[in-house]
């Protein structure tokens, strides 16, 4: 299995991606420019959090024509695995291989901090090894994080068990306070019908290593070791 | 030919706008009530090369859809005028 993480000018969780999966979970990563056309044999492609393009116009939407998504796209068109954290979430709304788009968060602030988890289904490689009933502890750090979707999507996602996570407190509840961003029904991740392009606003990436504080990150990444390929 | 595009990019009336909310509420803390629904969006300008209007049109038309506005949250209008050339502006 080797891992692709996407650099894009304004990523700026790339190394922390290349940490995560190389250095604290082993694996062999490389990072991918933008510009070129070669996913080097990648099985699992991440785009990384950052500010792709400074988030002119929209977040995720000019890095989402970026040359390498063409190869990204069909990647994940094959049934290849794509993870996007963050900025990453926003440009795989964009490129239209998720639904929904990421708003302006409600209180219109910028909002870095420690979230709650609540894993809402065990089918997809994601979450394949979470315990549905305990939280985990991840950070967010976003200004464009509300999920939205129109009422048929939003329905069609919850029909298809297609919502990964939503925001709760620490005892799990999924209340309207324990919603940092106003997302549609709290929603955090989700991933698109064939189950191998998964998105979210948090960052399991930085929960990952023992000196930060949690390690609840690491479990959610050590979940899409499960696969080979 | 060249064409000025004058664009208006907003959010869809259906979907919360948090900034024009707040600044609606800036508005009314100076006093004036009788201001409602305020929403903010994008105007852009662009300048495009076109043989005619209608080229010119679906030129923006394109844009628009494929980049400058994300149509699940936004919708878009658009004017385009020719940019008079420099030869007809120049006063003999």
């Amino acid at each position: 299995m080797k891992y692709g993480v996407v650099v894009f000018p304004g990523s700026n969780c790339d190394d922390d991606a290349c940490h995560a999966f190389g250095t604290l979970l082993g694996q062999e990563v490389v990072k991918l420019w933008h510009k070129d056309h070669d996913l080097q044999d990648c099985d699992l492609l991440i785009l990384p959090g950052g500010f792709s393009y400074g988030d002119y116009l929209r977040s995720g939407a000019i890095a989402r024509f970026s040359p390498i998504m063409n190869e990204v796209i069909a990647h994940a068109e094959r049934g290849g695995y794509l993870l996007g954290i963050c900025n990453g979430f926003q440009i795989l709304v964009e490129a239209g291989l998720l639904p929904g788009v990421l708003l302006r968060n409600e209180n219109q602030t910028f909002i870095s901090r420690n979230v709650y988890l609540k894993p809402e289904t065990t089918h997809s490689l994601l979450t394949s090894n979470l315990d549905p009933n305990r939280t985990y502890q991840v950070p967010i750090a976003h200004a464009e994080g509300r999920y939205f979707a129109d009422a048929d999507t939003l329905q069609r996602l919850n029909d298809n068990d297609q919502i990964l996570f939503r925001y709760c407190d620490a005892q799990g509840r999924v209340t309207p306070e324990a919603n940092p961003n106003g997302s549609l029904e709290n929603i955090a991740g989700i991933c698109n019908t064939t189950r191998n392009v998964f998105g979210l606003m948090p960052h399991p990436e930085r929960a990952a290593d023992p000196l930060l504080g949690s390690t609840d990150g690491r479990e959610i990444l050590e979940s899409l070791l499960a696969v080979t390929v | 030919m060249k064409f000025l595009a004058d664009i208006t990019v907003m959010p869809q009336k259906e979907i919360l706008d948090p900034q024009g909310k707040a600044v609606k509420l800036g508005l009314h803390n100076l006093g004036m009530d009788a201001i409602d629904h305020v929403r903010i969006g994008k105007h852009i300008t662009l300048e495009v090369d076109a043989t005619d209007r209608t080229a010119a049109e679906n030129q923006v038309r394109t844009a628009c859809e494929k980049l400058l506005a994300n149509l699940i949250m936004e919708e878009f209008s658009f004017s385009v005028v020719p940019i008079e050339s420099e030869e007809l502006t120049v006063k003999s």
